[in-house]
């Protein structure tokens, strides 16, 4: 579209589209969106990995081996791989209901579910301080019964699980109202069971939002710092999580590992934006979402 | 497979879309729902479909009660209004879902379900379009693979929601002929919905007309336009015209003068009659008014007449003129109805 209206441009200059700018303000433009980008994206990226690389690789690779590092690394697999399934399942559940069905409460739900979006993550982390610390009801309780909950892995997956869990939900709520129920009709009409349904016609409509909600979810699980830092209690190889041994390091002057550690995750943010952009390429802009 | 509904009422939240509706569908008949929007047509093929379940009443299909089997035990046809094609899926991939999802006791073998689909491709005369997907579909393309997939699965019933309603005129017209054929040779017992009463004439068996939730009336397409039960039927179908009269010893009189028409009936009621059964009249006792408009209509030539109304806008009735002797605008004409029937109040 673009590329037909510029070359009709260079050729007839008399017929410019009404709503096309001028040259020199269209190279304008352009110039000064790179230009914001370059500054404020770009250079802050690069220089993580130029930070990284200070020393040389050897130096690069001792960071991220150091065995309170692979813990931090670890532990971020670990609470990213508990917390994306969970809201996979819950954020196509939540989906599913408010796209297919009229019910009491549905409002409220869905105001529910941006909540997270719309507190600031410290705040979800001290929620959980409330729930489960040593003056709470339940916190004593399940210490009794030898369950840890805060300054321990269940804590952080909380926290994680509360910070991560609109973004699953939010890129399918829309994609699946607008697709209506009627697949699921005909479907159904043809003699498909409920999971068969599921699994022959809403999923495949479905999966590359689907998709997209799970690499921004995971993208925030591994990255997130404020509600896990609250929770943490921050031991050394135990429950430090990347973002949070990054800012230890970074707190001990030992820039070398800081941005090495910090470099992983500008490499998950990467693989995420590329991955996104692929399918965005392959399957057109409308599927893999894109509202955020 | 014979269809009987039996008082159905369905509510939406209170709010009555069917009220107390009864019907009768004979096997291999083809039934129009006919009605505009909200008349509650689209709810009753629902029902019958049991994607909607009533709030009270039965329905029969044949003599088991089918009112609370699910749809898909029910094994009815159901052809949606914008075709609900699965787009991930080829057109074969479509067609033979119904057969896939069977469970494996009933499931026909891959190579016989790829040969049956194969079969109503050619049926539906889409030979070759196995591989398609639907996106690389026309409109008319994609209304019959709709059709053959809801026919793979053999049902008992066919029921198509607004079959034609989102294609252009041309391809509405050559599809309502094919389905007209298809029917035939199929036999089955065939609802479909639909606001165009062409469509619903040239098509059905029989003309179910709907109206805010009730049936109005149910016939073959000259009962619906010849002798149309109700002055909703009159006004829906076809043109008409109507204006308040009084009937006294079976004199009709409008405004107090008779109009040299009769009617059996006595009392306050409203005439109605049709543009083209109307003639022209020099008689005092007749209907007159004035000219305010002429056009022609295909083969013929429609005046529009506005008739006093002391007080009041005037009534406005529409009636056909003769080609050859076009009326002269502003002027007065006097007119009597031919046919008509005047339907009293209460």
């Amino acid at each position: 579209m673009s590329e037909n209206a510029s070359s009709t441009i260079s050729k007839q200059p008399f017929f410019r589209d009404p709503a096309d700018e001028r040259p020199l303000a269209k190279t304008l433009l352009i110039l000064v969106a790179l230009a914001f980008l370059a500054f404020f994206l770009l250079l802050p990226l690069i220089s993580v990995f130029v930070e990284a690389f200070r020393e040389g690789w050897g130096a690069y690779y001792e960071a991220l081996v150091e065995p309170d590092a692979a813990a931090a690394i670890r532990l971020t697999l670990l609470v990213a791989a508990i917390a994306v399934p969970l809201n996979l399942v819950f954020g196509l559940c939540a989906s599913w209901a408010i796209a297919k069905f009229e019910f009491k409460g549905k409002a409220f739900l869905i105001t529910l579910i941006d909540l997270p979006f719309s507190i600031s993550p410290v705040i979800s982390g001290l929620v959980y301080v409330l729930l489960f610390g040593s003056g709470s009801l339940l916190g004593p309780l399940l210490k009794s019964w030898g369950i840890e909950i805060l300054f321990a892995v269940p804590g952080i997956v909380l926290a994680t699980v509360f910070v991560t869990f609109p973004f699953v939900a939010r890129e399918l709520i829309p994609l699946m109202q607008d697709q209506g129920s009627g697949d699921e009709e005909a479907a159904l009409s043809l003699g498909a069971s409920g999971w068969q349904t599921f699994r022959y016609v809403t999923l495949p409509n479905i999966k590359w939002g689907l998709l997209y909600g799970v690499l921004l979810c995971n993208a925030r699980a591994m990255g997130e710092f404020g509600a896990v830092s609250v929770v943490s209690g921050r031991i050394r190889g135990l429950t430090n999580t990347m973002p949070l041994h990054v800012e230890i390091l970074y707190n001990e002057y030992n820039m070398v590992a800081a941005f090495a550690v910090a470099s992983l995750l500008a490499l998950l943010a990467l693989v995420t934006l590329a991955l996104k952009t692929l399918l965005e390429l392959r399957f057109g802009a409308g599927n893999a979402g894109g509202r955020h | 497979m014979e269809v009987t509904i039996n008082n159905i009422r369905k509510e939406f939240e209170r709010f009555p879309a069917l009220n107390d509706v009864s019907l009768k569908i004979a096997s291999g008949e083809l039934i129009a729902l006919l009605g505009p929007s909200g008349s509650g047509k689209t709810t009753l093929l629902r029902l019958i479909a049991g994607l909607d379940f009533p709030t009270a009443g039965k329905i029969f299909f044949g003599d088991e009660d089918a009112s609370h089997h699910s749809v898909q035990e029910r094994n009815v046809g159901f052809v949606f209004q914008h075709y609900a094609l699965f787009r991930h899926m080829t057109v074969a991939e479509n067609i033979g879902f119904g057969l896939k999802v069977r469970p494996s006791s009933s499931r026909p073998p891959k190579s016989e379900i790829r040969r049956r689909v194969s079969d109503l491709l050619d049926m539906v005369q889409l030979g070759g379009l196995e591989k398609r997907y639907p996106n690389q579909l026309s409109g008319g393309q994609r209304q019959r693979v709709a059709l053959a997939r809801a026919m793979a699965i053999e049902p008992r019933i066919l029921l198509l929601d607004e079959p034609f309603g989102a294609l252009d005129a041309k391809v509405r017209k050559e599809l309502r002929r094919w389905l007209r054929e298809f029917h035939d040779r199929t036999g089955h017992t065939t609802v479909f919905v639909t606001h165009d009463q062409e469509e619903a004439l040239e098509l059905a068996d029989r003309v179910v007309v709907m109206s805010q939730g009730k049936i109005e009336q149910v016939g073959s397409a000259d009962d619906v336009y010849d002798r149309p039960g109700s002055p909703f039927v009159f006004s829906f179908i076809g043109e008409s015209s109507h204006l308040p009269v009084e009937v006294k010893e079976k004199t009709v009189l409008f405004q107090g003068q008779p109009i040299g028409i009769s009617e059996p009936v006595e009392g306050g009621g409203e005439l109605f009659f049709r543009p083209e059964d109307v003639s022209l009249v020099d008689a005092q006792d007749a209907l007159f008014g004035k000219v305010t408009a002429c056009r022609r209509l295909a083969g013929t030539r429609i005046a529009e007449i506005d008739i006093a109304n002391e007080g009041h806008a005037p009534y406005h009735v529409e009636v056909e003129v003769p080609l050859h002797a076009p009326v002269a605008l502003g002027s007065e004409v006097r007119f009597r109805p031919t046919r008509w029937k005047v339907f009293t109040n209460g």
